[in-house]
């Protein structure tokens, strides 16, 4: 059996009186893409935020041999005041690692934009130069909110494809959140259908498909109607 | 348009002289209304219809500044930018240190900003017969009250920024984990400049207001002391002139920060005054 780089288990979690999260366990194997998919508001970015680190008050567990875990947010929440260099390499200050930089720069697809100020970019431009910034410190694991949620649905697929190459390329473990169906099944190796609250996970779908995977693939519209019907059952939808 | 090929250098892109006689064309517009109202002054003084002895003409004004400038001017203006330039140092530094303390330890709030609003609601220059009572009618009186000037404006604004600044870019960091000081110089500090320079700018007109102020009370050299000095005498021309150097002078404090605040303030992407559509 391999190692998990993520091992969580969240028993509890509350916001003054309400249970956001109720007994939740969530692995997370190297290389492997999971979604957590719910609607906005069931607990899903609370529980990414747990397991980054950000959230500390809570009733659980949260073993991690992931060295390092990076995120990626809804917006690209890149510093205005910086180029798009300096933004990639933000975590290290102005010691930052040029060619490293350059790289992801060419990576991400934003050649010939490294001296750009962020007002001058498109929001797909940010975001792909948000996913740089949580590449940059090489790391094993990859959390995304929603990070695709505030683009426009052509470069939502472009950009799906581009996370997917890169977590491929540096060999990275994602868990994503999102409330897009098609997005998770099409990135992930698991789905895990979340309750609404006290959200736990309701139901966990594996899709058995080997990536590059093709979008109009009848099992993806099978996993869609049989997560549909999860969702409606969770009284969701 | 496809975003790739959204121009990053608009500004830059035109051809030089476009651009130059463009500036040339705002900085006429700018001149106008001026001109027109120097023009209009002259000829109804002229003609008789506003006595002289009290509007002078504006060439008349012009005499009298070239004569000013010839003899005590510089005196007067040395004086004067001196006051507010120390002034103006001293309140503003204050202001930061404690803007900084308040915005970023809510603690230093709860301890501090009932105080500061307090002394805020006293009209500054409620001051003005302590300051002379306590410390004379010296430079260290016009200086301190000058300093009371840029204090507020300088506070305030500089709270409010730090307080406005975008919680999510601070989780950035945090999500880095990076330490107090650093969360402070890599994006608290850069994130709060522009209301920074808002209360910079706002203390420096202030400042200037209140170094009138203190020199019209009591002084012998200085702007003030030159408007006073012009109404014991009966001479308009002499306080228009110092009017005119005043107005230069806060323009020309005001431009110098402005133009920093341009430097450092580039990456802003904010209106100005144009829809995209406008841009040439």
């Amino acid at each position: 059996m391999t190692e998990h780089l993520l091992d969580i288990h969240v028993e509890r979690k509350t916001f003054a009186a309400t249970t956001v999260l109720n007994n939740i366990h969530l692995q997370l194997k190297p290389r492997e893409t999971v979604s957590l998919l719910g609607p906005s508001g069931c607990g899903k970015s609370t529980l990414l935020r747990i397991v980054a680190g950000l959230e500390r008050d809570f009733q659980g567990t949260l073993r991690s041999r992931a060295g390092k875990i990076a995120f990626v947010f809804q917006e690209p929440r890149l510093m205005p005041w910086l180029t798009v260099e300096q933004n990639i390499g933000f975590s290290a200050d102005n010691h930052y690692d040029k060619a490293w930089v350059a790289q992801l720069i060419e990576e991400v697809g934003l050649g010939g934009f490294a001296q750009a100020l962020p007002k001058a970019l498109s929001g797909g431009m940010a975001q792909r130069v948000a996913i740089a910034r949580g590449l940059y410190s090489r790391p094993q694991v990859l959390l995304l909110d929603e990070p695709f949620s505030a683009v426009d649905a052509f470069t939502r697929m472009k950009l799906q494809d581009l996370l997917l190459q890169l977590a491929q390329r540096h060999a990275i473990a994602l868990l994503l959140v999102t409330h897009d169906v098609d997005e998770a099944l099409y990135l992930s190796d698991r789905v895990l259908v979340m309750d609404n609250r006290p959200s736990s996970i309701r139901e966990e779908l594996a899709v058995p498909l080997p990536h590059p995977r093709d979008r109009r693939d009848p099992l993806l519209a099978q996993l869609k109607a049989r997560s549909l019907t999860e969702l409606q059952r969770a009284h969701v939808i | 348009m496809t975003s790739k090929s959204k121009t990053l250098l608009a500004p830059l892109a035109l051809p030089a002289p476009e651009r130059l006689s463009q500036a040339w064309r705002l900085r006429l517009k700018a001149l106008a209304l001026p001109l027109l109202i120097i023009l209009i002054l002259e000829f109804v003084v002229r003609i008789g219809w506003l006595p002289s002895y009290q509007m002078p003409a504006p060439s008349e004004i012009a005499l009298t500044l070239r004569d000013l400038a010839e003899g005590a001017l510089w005196k007067h203006i040395g004086a004067s930018l001196l006051r507010v330039l120390s002034g103006f140092a001293i309140g503003a530094t204050l202001a930061l240190l404690f803007a900084a303390w308040v915005g970023l330890s809510r603690e230093a709030e709860a301890w501090l900003e009932p105080t500061f609003a307090g002394l805020r609601s006293i009209p500054s220059l409620a001051w003005v017969p302590l300051l002379l009572l306590w410390l004379g009618i010296d430079e260290t009186s016009k200086v301190v009250l000058i300093a009371i000037g840029a204090f507020f404006p300088v506070y305030l604004n500089g709270v409010a920024a730090i307080r406005n600044i975008d919680r999510k870019l601070v989780e950035v960091g945090q999500m880095y984990g990076f330490s107090r000081p650093r969360l402070i110089r890599r994006i608290l500090l850069p994130a709060a400049l522009p209301g920074l320079f808002t209360g910079l700018r706002s203390g420096m007109s202030l400042a200037w207001m209140f170094l009138v102020a203190a020199e019209l009370i009591a002084a012998t050299k200085g702007l003030g002391y030159l408007l006073s000095d012009g109404r014991e005498t009966s001479r308009p021309d002499i306080v228009l002139a110092a009017i005119i150097v005043l107005a230069l002078l806060g323009k020309l404090s005001d431009g110098l920060l402005a133009s920093l605040e341009k430097r450092f303030l580039a990456w802003r992407d904010t209106f100005n005054g144009q829809s995209a559509g406008d841009e040439p």
